[in-house]
């Protein structure tokens, strides 16, 4: 018998013997039930119900812990790094906008508010912010969502440092807690829409930004992202990798004497200009503005086909999104001269 | 509190200075007891929210309405900005014209403005370079206004886009672009990083034509210009000013803004550059042995490519808006607040140590005849009253001088400097014998209108522009030089700074006095 077969015959019977003795172990373990598993609960019986640790209650200070943050921090700047540059390779634009506070010796605070269309989106915010807030920042997430298992729940708040936050209306504990932390000097992101888009359009804002910048003096930073959404958007099985782009504003404060409902509007259109710039130009977008013809973030109110198809045309100015090039538009000259 | 500029007599104790010696530096050890060092004021702190000081200067421009109230839709609006010779080095983003003609561009959208210009204030320079522009203006405005021809450079020799506006009591005829002439209003955004620039020389310069220009950029105003950072003893500035009446009289409404910037020149590792040599940490003396030892062995090209791709922290420290007049006046004090540092009395010998850039080579090649500009236009100039050396005196400079040219940027000084200045050095002389046909030559035109050169004639306004210096010194010195480059330029070429003292010695004696300006930021000297 050669030597390269007696070795492959012993690897056999060493593997058998294995697998025999696995199973030897673990036989006695299945035959048995209580305590060795979960206990039945006798008829008539009702168990008081333990308070919820889940969803907006989930504890989550653990996460702001030295050791979270370095594990978090080698998330960051490899996985998630690796992850966005292979699907969304994004082009960051505006950052010049945040300059001046980033130079500062002690950068204040700051809020990021930008438009959603997909999970990517995080990641691609977290990536695009400047490191001068990116080390403290905290993500309103959505409670019923990323908080709804307690794998899910733990994996969001130690790699995005993810705080639970209720999409409809944010309680109390949420708001008392975000402005604790905005206190402490983190910066947050937060979706003023509350949620991923549903047909690419933008939903209307909800007024959490402009309460807490409100409340804490904190600027909001309005930003517009491009091209996640046909990247991975909602409803999407897997992903199609292409390009994308993310377009910071000017920071934005409340004006003495402004209440929240008009402040959330502002941070709405402001969000709304930065998404007509990215199709067309800064002038354009600007005229548009103070003209108030700028297309509206959240899409015409038509019928769903007709939102649709806008999407489409506007989709097709976009940069973002895919991997080929969008239809180059020459100005016009007018006619030929001779 | 930044500490204010200084006079410092040199002593035994005293550590070497610092010199520049084009993209190297070296450590020069000054006489004892009868040499001094002038050093600049540290770097003033910038202003902590320039978005909201450009914002309210348009609010509250000086003697006119806010910008707000000039604007509306149907008018033809002209944004003109400072070219790439400011600031330097180039500051990082964002620069500060971006700031304003984007502050601009805000107003103007809200009050419905179509036609939009926006036009760089080149004058004679170069066309600047799409990532030159994408710099000073930022992608926004670039992206917005380039691809539709509404961002674009003036260009001073084309006959269908120039007009006449007047004429004035000297007889020097306004000739500017036509947009501009034919504008409601002109905006004009503007760097000050030295008191020579702003006021009406932003326009009436930046945007005029050759034959305007040289009413002022010639040998006899620039020998009567005393001196460049002082525009109320200026000849350059006296015509500038009458050229700047004809303009408010006859032109469009010009509704100037000005900008200036402290003198933070240099980010890390560089730091060191701007500090006084005997507060040098160990880990900044660590850094310039590194670096000179660094340059020392790095090819040329190399060396001058990493000092140009320095982006200076420049921090705005102020800004206003309004009448050009009113305006300037304003950012003179600021400029004069942050640069005068008080002199006692003129000196025998001046030391200048002349670093890799001028405003003529931003991106480009220091040639021997920008040397001999920088030297002895600007760095002479820096001063008040009274030029630092005396009438008769020794100007000693610290500079590599090659023989270098840029063949894209510089085409014509490469011809000047190996015809004119073989025929002449002096300024008049070749005024009245080359500078037409240099000015006039068809192919400088052609890359000066379609490339990215400097306009034929410009070789000789950068040398006219130290024709002040060379009539008053009794001799000029460059340490370190390219003997043949300096000598066809008319000076003497040192091999060490002894050397150079001891060639001194023949105009000023065995034991002169020594003033050393120290470079770098800036310093204007105001002479008693």
């Amino acid at each position: 018998m050669s030597s390269k077969r007696y070795i492959t015959r012993r690897a056999q019977q060493v593997a058998a013997r294995t697998e025999q003795a696995i199973r030897s172990v673990a036989k006695p373990l299945a035959k048995y039930g209580f305590p060795f598993r979960a206990p039945t609960v006798p008829r008539g019986i009702s168990i008081p119900e333990k308070p919820d640790t889940l969803g907006s209650n989930f504890e989550t200070d653990w996460a702001r812990r030295p050791l979270a943050s370095v594990v978090r921090s080698a998330f960051t700047a490899g996985p998630m790094k690796l992850m966005t540059s292979v699907l969304a390779r994004p082009e960051v634009l505006g950052l010049d906008r945040l300059s001046d506070l980033a130079r500062l010796d002690d950068p204040s605070p700051l809020i990021f508010a930008p438009d959603h269309h997909s999970h990517l989106d995080t990641s691609v915010m977290i990536r695009a912010i400047p490191k001068e807030w990116r080390q403290d920042l905290v993500v309103a997430a959505a409670a019923d969502y990323f908080f709804d298992k307690r794998w899910k729940a733990a994996f969001s708040a130690l790699a995005l440092n993810a705080i639970p936050i209720d999409r409809e209306a944010t309680g109390r504990q949420s708001a008392e807690l975000f402005r604790e932390l905005i206190d402490d000097g983190r910066s947050l992101l937060i979706y003023p829409e509350g949620g991923r888009s549903p047909d690419g359009w933008a939903q209307p804002f909800k007024g959490g930004a402009a309460y807490l910048s409100a409340k804490t003096g904190v600027a909001v930073v309005p930003v517009h992202i491009e091209g996640t959404g046909a990247i991975f958007g909602k409803g999407m099985k897997k992903p199609r990798p292409g390009r994308t782009r993310v377009i910071f504003g000017e920071p934005l404060t409340a004006i003495e004497g402004e209440n929240t409902r008009r402040y959330n509007a502002r941070i709405e259109s402001a969000v709304g200009r930065l998404s007509e710039e990215s199709v067309s130009d800064y002038w354009t977008a600007a005229r548009k503005a103070a003209r108030g013809s700028a297309d509206r973030v959240a899409g015409p109110e038509t019928a769903s086909w007709r939102r649709k198809w806008q999407l489409t045309e506007r989709r097709r100015r976009e940069v973002s999104g895919r991997n080929s090039r969008p239809e180059r538009s020459w100005p016009n000259l007018g006619p030929r001269q001779k | 509190m930044p500490r204010p500029g200084f006079v410092l007599d040199v002593d035994r104790s005293t550590p070497p200075m610092l010199f520049w010696h084009g993209e190297k530096f070296s450590l020069e050890r000054l006489p004892s007891d009868r040499s001094r060092v002038i050093y600049p004021a540290e770097s003033f702190p910038g202003l902590k929210d320039p978005q909201g000081a450009i914002r309210d200067a348009l609010e509250n421009p000086l003697d006119m309405e806010p910008l707000r109230a000039l604007l509306h839709a149907d008018m033809k609006l002209t944004i003109c900005f400072d070219d790439a010779s400011l600031s330097l080095p180039k500051m990082r983003r964002p620069d500060s014209r971006q700031r304003i003609i984007e502050a601009v561009l805000d107003l103007a959208a809200e009050a419905g403005v179509d036609d939009v210009h926006i036009i760089a204030a080149l004058g004679l320079h170069r066309r600047m370079h799409d990532y030159e522009l994408r710099h000073v203006l930022g992608d926004r405005i670039f992206d917005a206004f380039a691809p539709n021809g509404t961002l674009y450079q003036h260009d001073a020799e084309d006959p269908e886009n120039l007009a006449v506006l007047g004429e004035t009591d000297h007889g020097e005829v306004l000739e500017i672009n036509k947009r501009v002439a034919e504008s409601n209003l002109v905006v004009y955004a503007n760097v000050n990083q030295v008191a020579m620039d702003g006021g009406w020389k932003s326009l009436v310069t930046g945007v005029a034509s050759y034959r305007c220009l040289s009413y002022h950029h010639n040998p006899e105003s620039l020998q009567n210009t005393r001196s460049l950072m002082d525009r109320h003893h200026s000849a350059l500035h006296h015509s500038i000013w009458r050229l700047g009446k004809v303009l408010r009289d006859n032109g469009p409404k010009v509704f100037q803004i000005e900008s200036t910037i402290n003198t933070d020149a240099f980010p890390s590792p560089f730091e060191f550059l701007s500090k006084r040599e005997w507060e040098w940490t160990a880990r900044d003396r660590m850094t310039y042995l590194a670096t000179s030892k660094a340059l020392n062995r790095m090819p040329r090209r190399a060396a001058r490519k990493m000092f140009h791709g320095i982006e200076a922290p420049y921090a705005m420290t102020g800004v206003y808006a309004g009448f050009t007049e009113s305006v300037h006046e304003r950012t003179l004090e600021d400029v004069y607040r942050q640069h005068i540092v008080e002199v006692e009395g003129q000196t025998d010998i001046l030391t200048l140590g002349v670093p890799f850039i001028s405003p003529y080579n931003p991106e480009s090649i220091m040639n021997p005849i920008l040397v001999m500009c920088m030297g002895l236009g600007y760095m002479f100039n820096m001063y008040r009253n009274k030029p630092l050396v005396r009438e008769g005196g020794v100007i000693i400079m610290t500079h590599p001088t090659y023989r270098d040219f840029h063949p894209v940027h510089h085409p014509s000084y490469i011809d000047f400097f190996d015809e004119v200045l073989a025929d002449t050095t002096d300024p008049a002389v070749m005024s009245e014998k080359w500078e037409k046909r240099y000015a006039e030559d068809e192919w400088y035109r052609h890359l000066y209108r379609t490339g990215n050169a400097y306009h034929g004639v410009h070789p000789f306004y950068a040398w006219y522009w130290g024709a002040h210096g060379q009539q008053w010194a009794g001799k000029v010195i460059i340490v370190g030089g390219d003997p043949t480059a300096v000598r066809r330029m008319g000076f003497t070429p040192a091999s060490t700074m002894d050397d150079a003292f001891e060639l001194a010695s023949d105009v000023v004696g065995r034991s002169p006095s020594i003033t050393h300006l120290h470079v770098p930021s800036v310093l204007v000297a105001d002479v008693k």
